[in-house]
């Protein structure tokens, strides 16, 4: 019934929607003024992909290209978000998170800390992650674990176009910085989405589907081929309830424990490598606080511990797919009499 | 002579696409009679019972428990009269070979919310069927036109139905001025207006039930007849702890035992709903749309506005759940009014006992 669009028209009308009601909203990054029909050099891509199409005309003097510096343009966000302004650093890739490492993991990260909880650093990092794209080893990864490691950061991983509205103008309008994980094969996705601003809070996981066999736990790209897993699975006799974590940072503890301690049994999918990701930070939590509710072992889905692959073979073999969840399942699942 | 009936997926409402089929209440080779419950079926809104409109024997039952199915799609074959397994047998495969169902591009060509702006707001309303007065219906304190999902196709094989979100609720403009019965009430008549409706049957649940008689009061040369549901305006007590604990409820868990008041059977309370109401309550302006209703219209855990007065100068029908758990069912008493308390019912009650409000709410409206 209501309005459907894509998780890219979704994070572009979030930002509209959040410049036009807050002027210390802007926008910096590489390449994201554009598609406004500008002369010379304002007229970019309007981001890499186009998500701030358009932006830039509506907004002048509020959407700034910045050189092929992160260290630069990702500095001056975290310098302007400690002036009183609400900036939106779109860091291309997540991959080039190398070259501002410091800005984010030892300046606005640490901030509120150093100058004793009197400073606020209301940042928002925008940035593509994930495989999937044919774009090899630089530009695929799922660092977002990376991020979750660090405290003082906040971390968002939207699976739709509703969450990823919702979720953006939440942290906008946080007062900490916020590391946004756009899944780039995403952007195309279509859903309902209220033209109205709307905000979901952080650390509340969205339960897309009851059951009570196994849980299987995920966020971003993978929520997707949990349900393809779950929908299969339901037609062989398993009735999976899947979690989305909507952010990393903070985690939604309580609905994983509440949802392991009904069904007994959990698969975590990460996308992200597997040493130190939330695959194993999620196991290692409920191994630890829901011990007496598991009646077989927990099991992870994710990449390997290796690059992405830039052959398309490869890689299609090292993203976490429905049917690897579902073996994990079944493995899982097979161990019900025992129970 | 013998008649093969096919009995299929119901559409109650207008975003039903399918239904999940929970447990069958009739056997094969039952005899059923018209109006018997023969399944129960689940959508991600709500679980109601599926009744035949066909008397017979129950033949063949096709839709398994547990199974989700298109709306249309068969679930069983009733019989009436004597027939053989080979005719019953060509029924079924004309019938599976027959069927399309319905994809989102046929469902979006149907009749969909329409918008319109309205005296400065955007307003959000259904209008469906021809014919006769128009019915309008108007839910209640945070609700939306939804909140008549089961009836709205029903009345409206009889009559042209028209259903609203008032201002703050749904899909319509957030911001209230006033925030009182009133300007709820004006905003009912500008879409009469808009819509070329002289005059009209008001049927209002709750909250809906005193903009309904208000508009009665304001404008009654406009009204017809009014059915109240549950309604507010009949009296002073109302359930303060559901207002502010659904007012405040900020998530799943805090909202949950809010909206188990509604029910009677507090099952229905699953997690698709308490994520649509999430979704609702998280729109920009519905906090302080919902505060600024509550403050005007139910302060300290009262009713503000008496409208009993206005039932006597219309023809009025007064419909309540016993167990109403919001507004008590003793507000019905003493009202110049053809009153129908429904037993074991709780306050949504044209929610879970919709077949029985549609067929009164008909009954009523073909005797005037």
């Amino acid at each position: 019934m209501a309005r459907k669009i894509t998780y890219q028209q979704a994070i572009n009308e979030a930002l509209a929607q959040e410049m036009r009601r807050d002027p210390s909203v802007f926008i910096i990054g590489e390449d994201v003024a554009g598609g406004a029909g500008a002369p010379g050099e304002q007229d970019a891509w309007g981001g890499v992909l186009g998500v701030t199409k358009g932006l830039y005309a509506q907004f002048p003097g509020r959407v700034l290209d910045a050189p092929l510096s992160e260290i630069g343009y990702v500095g001056a966000a975290v310098g302007a978000a400690t002036q009183g302004m609400r900036p939106v650093c779109e860091l291309m890739f997540v991959d080039f998170a190398g070259c501002c490492l410091d800005q984010i993991l030892n300046q606005a990260a640490k901030f509120r800390y150093m100058f004793g909880g009197k400073a606020v650093t209301p940042l928002v990092i925008r940035t593509m992650v994930g495989a999937g794209l044919r774009a090899a080893a630089q530009h695929s990864q799922m660092l977002t674990s990376l991020w979750t490691h660090i405290p003082g950061l906040k971390v968002v991983c939207p699976s739709s176009p509703y969450d990823a509205k919702g979720l953006l103008i939440q942290a906008i309008r946080d007062n900490d910085p916020v590391i946004f994980c756009e899944h780039k094969m995403l952007y195309g996705m279509q859903g309902e989405v209220p033209e109205e601003l709307y905000t979901i809070p952080f650390g509340e996981a969205n339960f897309l589907r009851e059951g009570n066999d196994v849980t299987l736990v995920t966020y971003g790209r993978m929520v997707h081929l949990a349900m393809e897993a779950a929908a299969n699975l339901a037609r062989q006799g398993i009735d999976c309830e899947v979690l989305d974590l909507r952010t990393t940072s903070p985690m939604d503890e309580d609905s994983i424990l509440e949802s392991v301690e009904k069904t007994g049994r959990l698969v975590v999918i990460d996308e992200a490598n597997p040493r130190c990701s939330m695959a194993t930070d999620i196991s290692a939590m409920v191994a630890q606080k829901a011990f007496d509710s598991l009646k077989a072992p927990i099991e992870m889905v994710t990449a390997p511990h290796t690059p992405v692959p830039f052959s398309d073979a490869l890689e299609d073999m090292y993203i976490p797919n429905a049917a690897k969840i579902e073996a994990a399942v079944r493995k899982i699942s097979e161990k019900r009499s025992a129970a | 002579m013998s008649q093969i009936h096919t009995l299929t997926m119901p559409k109650w409402g207008l975003s039903m696409t399918e239904g999940r089929v929970d447990t069958w209440l009739k056997q094969e080779g039952d005899r059923v009679e018209k109006g018997d419950e023969l399944l129960d079926v689940e959508t991600d809104k709500i679980s109601s019972s599926v009744e035949t409109p066909f008397s017979g024997v129950l033949k063949r039952v096709l839709a398994r428990p547990d199974e989700t199915l298109s709306v249309g799609a068969l679930l069983a074959i009733i019989v009436d009269g004597e027939v053989s397994d080979a005719q019953i047998e060509e029924v079924i495969q004309r019938f599976q070979a027959e069927f399309v169902p319905a994809t989102d591009a046929a469902e979006s060509s149907g009749p969909a919310a329409q918008k319109v702006e309205l005296e400065g707001r955007t307003v959000r309303y259904f209008d469906l069927g021809e014919g006769g007065t128009p019915l309008v219906l108007i839910h209640g304190f945070g609700g939306d036109l939804n909140n008549w999902l089961f009836n709205h196709q029903a009345l409206a094989a009889e009559r042209r139905v028209i259903a609203l979100d008032l201002p703050g609720h749904g899909e319509s403009g957030k911001s209230l001025r006033t925030g009182d019965l009133d300007e709820l009430s004006h905003s009912v008549l500008a879409l009469l207006d808009h819509l070329d409706i002289n005059t009209a049957h008001l049927a209002g649940h709750s909250m809906g039930g005193a903009v309904a008689l208000n508009i009665a009061r304001l404008a009654p040369q406009r009204v017809a007849s009014l059915v109240l549901i549950a309604s507010a305006g009949l009296g002073s007590e109302i359930n303060g702890e559901y207002l502010q604990g659904f007012i405040d409820a900020s998530n799943r868990n805090a909202l949950r035992p809010q909206l188990m008041k509604l029910f009677s059977d507090p099952g229905l309370v699953n997690r698709q709903m308490l994520e649509d109401m999430l979704k609702f309550k998280r729109l920009e302006g519905v906090d302080s749309a919902l505060r600024q209703l509550v403050g005007q219209l139910f302060p300290d855990a009262r009713q503000a506005v008496g409208l009993r007065a206005q039932v006597e100068h219309k023809p009025s029908l007064v419909i309540w759940g016993a167990d109403d758990a919001i507004i008590p069912v003793s507000h019905a008493q003493g009202l110049a009014a053809q009153v129908k308390i429904l037993p074991a019912q709780g306050h949504m009650v044209q929610m879970e006992a919709a077949e029985q409000v549609n067929r009164l709410i008909e009954g009523f409206l073909k005797d005037l």
